[in-house]
């Protein structure tokens, strides 16, 4: 009961405010420590690939972007689904605040994809069924933020976004299974719950190291938005 | 460890616009988020 009760109280933007502020400096602190030592195993400690050369050290941040691409996606609606059904201020503004994050390592994952594709498989770009879900992706996060910058009402707006959000998650899976659905030149999954990581265990630590690192980036860059938007809706 | 020297490190065994440009880009991008984000940050304190 008293847990319940905490919730709804930090449901309150006014409540949230300040611990949000709190929140982001230790997420932002965690990221750049965890990005530091990703970096460093990444580039110091993973050997050369045998087959790609030191090519395939995008992967580092080419994989970690992806995941948050389609993890921030999830998280977004969630909240804007929360939003729809409770009717609670903080959810749609944790939705808008999450939405450029999304963007943005949506079109990181895009472009190092691209710049990797170059060299391994002859082309930056080709219409493959994982390359073309991904940018769907960047369209929804896209057309997400553009919806709610034309609505003025912000409460209008929230639920017009979230609708969006919320139809939009149906290509989340499209994404993750892609690889496996389809015929596809993206190779499949190199990391999965099930299996053994099929890579040199200093390459899962640096891909590890910078998914945290992105993660707690997410974190902090969701918080420090969502205190702006509460000052400027409040 | 990888490298002999930091020319070797920079050239990135001949995908050094691959590798250097996926980082480059990711980073700066990182970046450029953190400073609108505080710019808009201290805007908004600045304003109540």
């Amino acid at each position: 009961m008293s847990a319940t009760i905490k919730w709804f109280w930090f449901a309150s933007p006014q409540t949230f405010y300040p611990l949000a502020g709190t929140l982001a400096r230790w997420f932002a602190f965690a990221a750049a420590l965890l990005a530091a030592a990703g970096l460093y195993v990444g580039f110091f400690l993973a050997p050369t690939d045998a087959q790609q050369g030191e090519a395939y050290r995008i992967i580092f941040i080419h994989v970690p972007a992806a995941w948050m691409s389609m993890f921030i996606y999830v998280v977004m609606a969630f909240w804007a689904a929360l939003g729809l059904a409770f009717n609670t201020r903080l959810s749609g503004m944790m939705a808008s605040a999450l939405a450029p994050t999304g963007a943005i390592f949506t079109f990181i994952a895009l472009w190092t994809g691209a710049l990797w594709g170059r060299p391994t498989w002859g082309a930056y770009w080709v219409w493959d069924a994982r390359l073309t879900s991904e940018l769907i992706l960047l369209f929804l996060y896209l057309g997400f933020m553009a919806l709610q910058a034309a609505i003025d009402d912000p409460r209008r707006a929230d639920r017009a976004g979230a609708l969006l959000a919320i139809v939009g998650v149906v290509n989340i899976p499209i994404i993750y299974y892609s690889v496996q659905w389809w015929n596809t030149l993206h190779q499949g999954a190199s990391v999965s719950l099930t299996r053994a990581p099929s890579m040199a265990a200093t390459m899962l630590t640096g891909m590890v190291l910078m998914a945290l690192a992105f993660w707690s980036y997410s974190i902090a860059a969701a918080l420090v938005r969502v205190r702006c938007i509460i000052l400027e809706r409040e | 460890m990888n490298w002999g020297s930091w020319s070797e490190f920079f050239a990135m065994g001949g995908y050094a616009w691959y590798v250097w440009g996926s980082y480059g880009v990711t980073f700066a991008l990182l970046g450029l988020e953190v400073i609108l984000l505080l710019k808009r940050a201290q805007q908004r304190e600045a304003k109540t």
